[in-house]
């Protein structure tokens, strides 16, 4: 009972919660959306043909349709936006609450090799891990990892010192509290609800990343569908076919505006304050 | 107290600039490539065991880490990144062929963005919740939801396949082929900066000394141009620094789709090609060219703000 109306005082929320629920249920059940068609087998014979009846958003040089590749390239996109997120969170907040709650020289370090990492522009770093390392989906998302992590340690480590002197934490600590108690019973609990909103408000960001990677060739290999490099392939068809790159793109932005509302939303039931 | 302070931010300049030659350097050595066969399979020849062997030793390829690295920074410190791979020139002087072309592109970019993000910014915030501030927030949340790589597509398609009144191909350098590249890196970010425009004026508008202004009967465009703007611009300095360092590192992708001949292409290039001193050199230049640009602009607080001399900076 109580759930129903968190739901229904939070509409925006509810509505893009949903939505966001449809694009996953859509990837994971991606066979069912299109009917059984095979993203990787076209015939050639039905090459480049502009979308008709047959192929709602065409076909590709392969003759591949391009509305299955679509559907099943969420899948990929998803995965690896999700688990940069997820692998992002974890090793920033670990990092930044081990700095802010031991400090001296442990904080030292771990900032230290965070500022590292800040000292290189936005894709350099990641174009050279990814490019470097060779190109695949895991190597795309350990370069994105290792080039936005900080921001999350940066935020948890300032969220912790906040409370590191309080009385009550000293108190705790006086009285005996063992370490990992401190960690996870304090300066986690403090600091998770900020953190949760940068997460899920980072979603349509990492996706974009991503997507500019494997666009440079630099993410999934190709055979596989994945949206950045169908762009990519597009962009040689551009003039002979432009559905290749209007659908993949169209869905690349459909997704991130839809993670960008439901973080919006997260960050208005959360922390009323910011909004 | 200010000296000792630029002091210690140098000295950490450089603690954190020799993280990064060994990290930059660790990359290319646990790389799975082998340079020397890439050398020789660039140039269209497969060489033999011994050849390799023979070439790996002479290059120093079969010392000890240290060594090797140690021998690496002793040359870049003498400005010397050693040669190219593929297109088999030093990597500085290509390097530096392509400065000047993104700098270009970067600027032109940062130009378009504020003659767009400004006055949206401004009238947004002056007519907030008038069907003129949904307009510009509406777009503004588009503009940030879009790929970079597809606005630039979709711009190539309509002005150059279909209109045809810019080239496909912007390698000549000139403002007619630079001008879609710049609006493509321009209209991303002028979304961002449009909503932040929005936010400073806002901020401005609420202080109490526009109320005073307002009571004391001083016209509104005086209040607006003479005391909010300024105002409202410090900020924006700060982030304008930012992202032009961020620009110069971030002009990949569009330098890609454009054929523009700038670093970032160069650097996919590389890349794609395992040509490991070339990445090497661009990779740590970006990160001084970086760092200096963000010193300029934590420098440049105090002189344009007084009240954040007073301030102690958050790290």
């Amino acid at each position: 009972m109580k759930k129903k109306n968190f739901f229904l005082a939070h509409k925006q929320f509810t509505f893009f919660l949903i939505l966001a629920l449809l694009i996953i249920l859509g990837a994971v059940f991606a066979p069912v959306v299109t009917g059984g068609a095979d993203p990787l087998k076209g015939s050639l014979t039905e090459a480049l043909e502009a979308p008709s009846r047959a192929h709602i958003f065409g076909t590709d040089k392969m003759g591949r349709d391009i509305f299955t590749r679509v559907i099943y390239g969420a899948r990929a996109s998803l995965s690896a936006t999700f688990g940069v997120v997820a692998l992002i969170f974890l090793v920033g907040t670990a990092a930044g609450v081990t700095a802010g709650y031991f400090g001296g020289w442990v904080d030292g370090v771990i900032m230290r090799v965070a500022d590292m990492m800040l000292a290189f522009p936005g894709l350099v770093l990641a174009l050279a891990v990814a490019g470097i390392m060779g190109a695949s989906s895991r190597n795309a998302i350990i370069a994105i990892v290792l080039v936005n992590w900080t921001k999350y340690a940066r935020l948890s480590r300032s969220l912790v010192l906040k409370i590191r002197d309080r009385d009550y934490v000293s108190a705790a600590i006086v009285t005996g509290s063992k370490t990992k108690h401190m960690l996870f019973s304090y300066m986690l609990p403090n600091a998770l609800p900020t953190l949760i909103i940068t997460a899920t408000t980072d979603i349509g960001g990492m996706m974009l990343e991503l997507a500019a990677l494997s666009f440079l060739g630099f993410g999934t290999r190709p055979p596989a569908p994945e949206w950045g490099y169908m762009l990519n392939e597009g962009r040689a068809c551009m003039q002979s076919a432009p559905w290749m790159m209007i659908f993949p793109g169209l869905a690349i932005f459909l997704v991130v505006v839809v993670f960008n509302m439901l973080g919006d939303s997260v960050r208005d039931i959360l922390d009323p304050k910011e909004a | 107290m200010k000296k000792k302070k630029l002091a210690l931010r140098l000295a950490q300049i450089l603690v954190v600039l020799v993280g990064i030659s060994f990290v930059t350097f660790l990359l290319t050595y646990l790389s799975p490539g082998d340079p020397v066969r890439n050398m020789y399979t660039a140039a269209g020849i497969m060489p033999t065991e011994e050849l390799v062997a023979e070439i790996r030793e002479e290059l120093g390829l079969n010392d000890p880490l240290p060594t090797q690295y140690l021998r690496w920074l002793r040359n870049c410190l003498r400005g010397d990144f050693g040669k190219s791979y593929t297109l088999n020139k030093p990597v500085t002087e290509l390097l530096l062929g392509r400065l000047w072309p993104t700098v270009k592109l970067t600027l032109l970019s940062m130009g378009l963005m504020l003659l767009m993000a400004v006055p949206l910014g401004m009238l947004s915030a002056v007519y907030k919740d008038r069907w003129i501030d949904y307009l510009v927030r509406g777009l503004t949340f588009v503009g940030c939801a879009m790929p970079n790589f597809w606005v630039g597509l979709l711009l190539m398609l309509a002005f150059c396949v279909h209109i045809k009144a810019f080239p496909v191909i912007s390698s000549a350098g000139d403002l007619r082929s630079i001008f879609l590249p710049a609006l493509t890196l321009a209209l991303a970010m002028s979304s961002k900066y449009t909503r932040q425009v929005r936010t400073a004026v806002l901020e401005e508008l609420n202080q109490d000394y526009v109320v005073g202004a307002r009571a004391r009967g001083v016209r509104e465009s005086v209040i607006l141009w003479r005391n909010v703007f300024p105002n409202a611009l410090l900020p924006l300095i700060t982030m304008f620094g930012l992202s032009i360092g961020s620009l110069l590192g971030g002009t990949s992708v569009v330098e890609v789709i454009f054929s523009y001949p700038g670093l970032g292409n160069l650097a996919v290039s590389a890349i794609t090609s395992s040509d490991y001193n070339l990445i090497q050199g661009y990779v740590l230049w970006l990160a001084l060219i970086y760092m200096v640009i963000n010193l300029l602009v934590d420098a440049s607080y105090g002189a344009v703000d007084p009240r954040m001399r007073a301030k102690e900076q958050i790290r």
